[in-house]
């Protein structure tokens, strides 16, 4: 080590060195940020030009001179998105609260009370997050065909109002809570649904907002249940509404009116994820982690 | 502590009548179901039981196509947006300006309705008679010809399935691997810095074995959705997936329950269970590897 | 290898958003610490001796001052071109690597001419192995291993590049009593035996006092006395240093200075000539306590603890700041446990007077 080496050079190397990895680093990050956002910039971009001059472009132009907002008054009158965006307003909201409250009593059950043969239904229970979807939905479909429930809000609904991994969920942060505190509350004579309203469920609020916001992103998002079960476009969610718009809406080729309905649908979730971003991150990637 | 029996059941009867009618019935009746040869729908009658369903799926040219589109998907996608999502986690967590922003932005797809974005991403790649689309027009532009993603050639159309893929399954699992790469203990990195480290090496021995435990999760959770795969597909090139030669094992399911050529749904049961089993035998392989190279 | 601190400082940005100001973490910090020796840095939590610790491995860039190994300037330079062993508090062992593994971390790192080949790697490890005695766990991994043997292969992995300084950062504190005793004789005899120059950070006094070769005594940033620690505990600059160094701790009094003599509660305790009359904070360490049944300083007697060799005899004296004052005696004087009072005469040597205000050392 005494073969003294030429130290500012080093120091001017090393700095050299970590300037370049920062540039290069920074630049492939704001590549992939633009592979991101160019689809979003695209649909609106296009949703704003009128369609005869988006249909006049050969060469599609990277932004327009002349927005036009006639393509969202057309994605409304022309197709009846306003009628879908009511609908899956309906089915997240009623498929939250019911799913909300059947989830919050199981999970009670299994972390808070006692009775015979608990541990062994829950973990039966657990063996059930192996089930894929594809493999029960056959069966569903002929249930609720059989049941006259095709193209009611009801068939929408009722498959989808249970979750074994929320269950599990929460029953794992529910039984995080000191059993002292149930006792406590036992001693004043507080009631179990009493003490679940007042205790439990206040303490546990971030993983509920946690389930209730991956909840609604796969409502919104969901595609496959209500294609099979609805045909009648009055009863169609958004996923299906695009697809239909795509097929049959416009007379096909009206793409800047097609990418208007499309900024529409988007726009409701990403509005709600830019309010509420730290929360819906932090509870994805619980959600996500713990199973 | 009183055992309060006949209460706690009272609490799990909701979660039980719709786990029972949506979940265990139809997870029997679906085996039950795929063994019923020559089921009519219509007057819910059938002549024997046997394997025929199995072997019908199996010679079933479209559920050939289905499987190799499926496979091609899963082999392309699961490593690619795996490692990419790798890297830009890596960076991410590396720098401190700007820093929320990127983050922010790459999660926006994670929030957005698959089918409507992916007529974004159709109008991109398609080829139509007024225009070659904006991606043609760059390639043009850097000399090559012209190419109908959307209803040209075969590899052509995966190309843009998985690219869509993978630009759907990122934001997740950015956001796993930051928030396990922000678990590592800092102290780790300036141990490794005292030492001299290369940035590189410091990726390939420290922060890699460290967060092993969730690059396996996001493997195997990506392999189980990857082999699901299918609205993507259906917002690409629209509902009739076999003429498109897109199809996917779960639209093939839904396709013979109900669609163009539906109404048979012990075909559909049979093409169930043979991706059910496909995928649990893959999860076991994983877990199986993952048990050999991830510590703790 | 010698290390030459030259008016270093650091300041951190306040954490507070709305507030603009700087945390001054280190001070305008001058010093030479020779070559071979083993220096405690020693302060309470915050005083900033981590963060000297970091700027002289590199972790850490000073806001001012200059860093020099021997005769080179390596403030600017990064921690790997230092040429620096860091031992982390935590120990910072890489959990999926084997004890081996760990060690043999930091060899893998050198490039071109340095490469070593994996013979003589593995002889470097064995030898670093060797030398904190833990050849026998080279095949397990840290979740395996007692705090103790971690802490030696973190040693280890410092040593086995033979750095040109060895920094230590809080090496005892994960360790339970028993073993602290063990390690710091251990950690002495490595250093003693591979002769680099060492740094180590604790907030122990006991600890700094019984392996250094020389303690810096810290607060707020800034360095309050430097020197060898019996000259240190002998000889404080201030009442910070007085307080810091000793256990039992010092015994501070109220008082003041008249016609050259000490009065505490308005009995003249001690002759002090040439102090100018006002008024003072004096220290006496436990041991400057002198039974006598004439002595000057009378305080109540509350009760006896005996430690063999040595009595302890708890009092109290209501110009003292401290509630009990303890004074070490020799076993072999007796104390009257039955009289309320018990009287002392002060040795000279082992009373010091500070500046009331500012704390400085008067005599």
């Amino acid at each position: 080590m005494s073969n003294t080496p030429d130290y500012e050079k080093i120091e001017k190397s090393a700095c050299r060195r970590r300037t370049t990895g920062n540039i290069i680093l920074y630049f492939l990050l704001t590549l992939w940020a633009l592979v991101v956002l160019f689809p979003f910039y695209w649909m609106i971009l296009t949703s704003v030009k009128s369609y005869g001059s988006y249909n006049a472009e050969r060469i599609p132009a990277f932004f327009t001179l002349s927005p036009t907002l006639q393509n969202y008054a057309d994605a409304f009158t022309t197709v009846s998105l306003g009628r879908y965006l009511a609908n899956t307003l309906l089915f997240t909201l009623v498929t939250t609260a019911v799913m909300l409250a059947v989830i919050t009593l199981a999970a009670f059950a299994f972390a808070r009370l006692q009775f015979r043969g608990r541990d062994l239904v829950f973990t039966l229970f657990l063996s059930l997050m192996m089930i894929p979807n594809e493999l029960v939905v056959i069966t569903n479909f002929a249930t609720v065909t059989n049941l006259g429930l095709r193209n009611t809000f009801t068939g929408l609904i009722l498959p989808s109002v249970t979750s074994v991994f929320y269950i599990y969920l929460l029953r794992e942060n529910f039984a995080q809570i000191p059993d002292e505190l149930y006792y406590a509350a036992k001693v004043d004579g507080t009631s179990d649904l009493r003490y679940l309203r007042r205790v439990m469920i206040p303490i546990c609020k971030p993983t509920l907002i946690t389930i209730v916001i991956l909840k609604v992103i796969e409502c919104w998002n969901s595609y496959v249940w209500p294609r099979l079960i609805t045909d009648d476009p009055d009863y169609f969610l958004v996923s299906n509404g695009i697809q239909e718009i795509r097929e049959n809406g416009f007379g096909r080729e009206n793409i800047p009116a097609m990418m208007a309905a499309v900024v529409v649908i988007s726009l409701p979730l990403i509005v709600l994820f830019l309010i509420f971003r730290k929360k819906i991150m932090a509870g994805v990637a619980r959600g996500g982690t713990k199973g | 502590m009183e055992k309060n029996n006949q209460k706690g059941w009272l609490y799990l009867i909701p979660a039980f009548l719709f786990l029972g009618a949506f979940m265990i019935y139809p997870l029997v009746d679906v085996f039950v179901y795929s063994f019923e040869e020559g089921y009519n729908s219509a007057s819910q009658t059938f002549f024997g039981v046997g394997s025929y369903n199995y072997s019908y799926v199996l010679h079933d040219p479209y559920f050939l196509q289905a499987v190799k589109n499926t496979f091609l998907l899963v082999i392309i996608t699961v490593p690619l947006s795996t490692g990419l999502a790798l890297l830009i986690s890596v960076g991410l967590s590396s720098i401190r300006p700007l820093r929320d922003l990127f983050q922010t932005i790459y999660f926006l797809p994670y929030v957005t309705n698959t089918l409507a974005v992916g007529l974004v991403f159709m109008i991109l790649f398609k080829k139509t008679a007024y225009s070659d689309g904006l991606i043609n027009l760059l390639i043009n532009a850097f000399g090559g010809s012209s190419v109908d993603f959307i209803d040209g050639p075969y590899w052509a159309k995966m190309f843009v399935l998985c690219f869509y893929t993978i630009w759907v399954v990122m934001p997740f699992k950015i956001l796993i691997l930051t928030s396990a790469l922000a678990s590592v203990n800092q102290v780790y990195y300036n141990a490794a810095r005292v030492d001299g480290t290369s940035r590189f090496r410091i990726f390939r021995r420290i922060t890699v074995p460290m967060i092993s435990p969730m690059i396996f999760y996001l493997v195997i959770t990506g392999f189980i959705g990857a082999f699901k795969a299918y609205s993507d597909a259906v917002a690409l090139f629209g509902t009739d997936l076999n003429a498109a030669e897109m199809n996917t094992i779960v639209g093939y399911v839904y396709d013979m329950l109900y669609g163009d050529s539906g109404g048979y749904p012990s075909y559909a049961s049979s093409a169930a269970i043979i991706l059910f089993a496909i995928v649990l035998t893959i999860t076991c392989i994983n877990l199986l590897v993952s048990r050999k190279h991830v510590h703790y | 290898m010698k290390i030459t601190l030259q008016n270093l400082t650091k300041k951190f940005p306040a954490r507070g958003k709305k507030e603009r100001g700087e945390v001054v973490a280190v001070n305008d910090f001058n010093f030479e610490i020779p070559d071979g020796e083993l220096v405690g840095l020693l302060g309470p939590s915050g005083c900033g001796k981590s963060t000297t610790l970091n700027l002289i491995c590199g972790l850490l860039k000073p806001t001012a001052g200059k860093i020099f190994f021997g005769e080179d300037d390596v403030t600017g330079l990064p921690p790997e071109n230092r040429g620096v062993g860091l031992v982390f508090q935590s120990y910072a062992l890489y959990p999926h690597l084997t004890v081996e593994q760990n060690i043999r971390f930091p060899l893998e790192n050198l490039k071109g001419p340095d490469k070593l080949s994996k013979e003589k790697m593995r002889e470097k490890v064995y030898e670093a192995a060797k030398l904190v005695q833990i050849e026998g766990l080279m095949e397990r991994r840290p979740g395996e291993l007692s705090g103790g043997q971690q802490q030696r292969v973190a040693i280890a992995r410092a040593l086995v590049k033979m750095p040109r300084v060895l920094l230590l950062d809080e090496p005892l504190s994960n360790l339970d009593a028993r073993l602290r005793l063990q390690t710091r004789e251990e950690i002495r005899r490595i250093q003693k035996e591979t002769g680099i120059t060492t740094v180590f950070v604790t907030h122990d006094q006991d600890e700094a006092m019984s392996i250094s070769d020389r303690i810096v005594v810290m607060k707020d940033g800034v360095v309050q006395q430097i020197g060898k620690p019996q000259e240190v505990y002998d000889n404080p600059v201030n009442l910070f240093v007085a307080k810091f160094l000793g256990t039992p701790p010092i015994n501070v009094f109220e008082g003041s200075v008249k016609n050259g003599r000490l009065i505490i509660g308005g009995d003249a305790v001690l002759d002090t000539p040439q102090v100018p009359d006002c008024r003072v904070t004096a220290a006496v360490r436990p041991e400057g306590f002198l039974l006598q049944e004439d002595g000057p300083l009378q305080c109540n007697l509350s009760r006896l603890e005996v430690m063999g060799r040595d009595v302890s005899v708890v009092s109290a004296h209501p110009c003292c700041e401290n509630a009990a004052i303890r004074s070490i005696i020799s076993a072999e004087n007796q104390v009257d446990l039955s009289s309320p009072t018990v009287r002392f005469a002060l040795k000279p040597t082992k009373t010091f007077l500070f500046h009331q205000e500012t704390g400085e050392r008067i005599r």
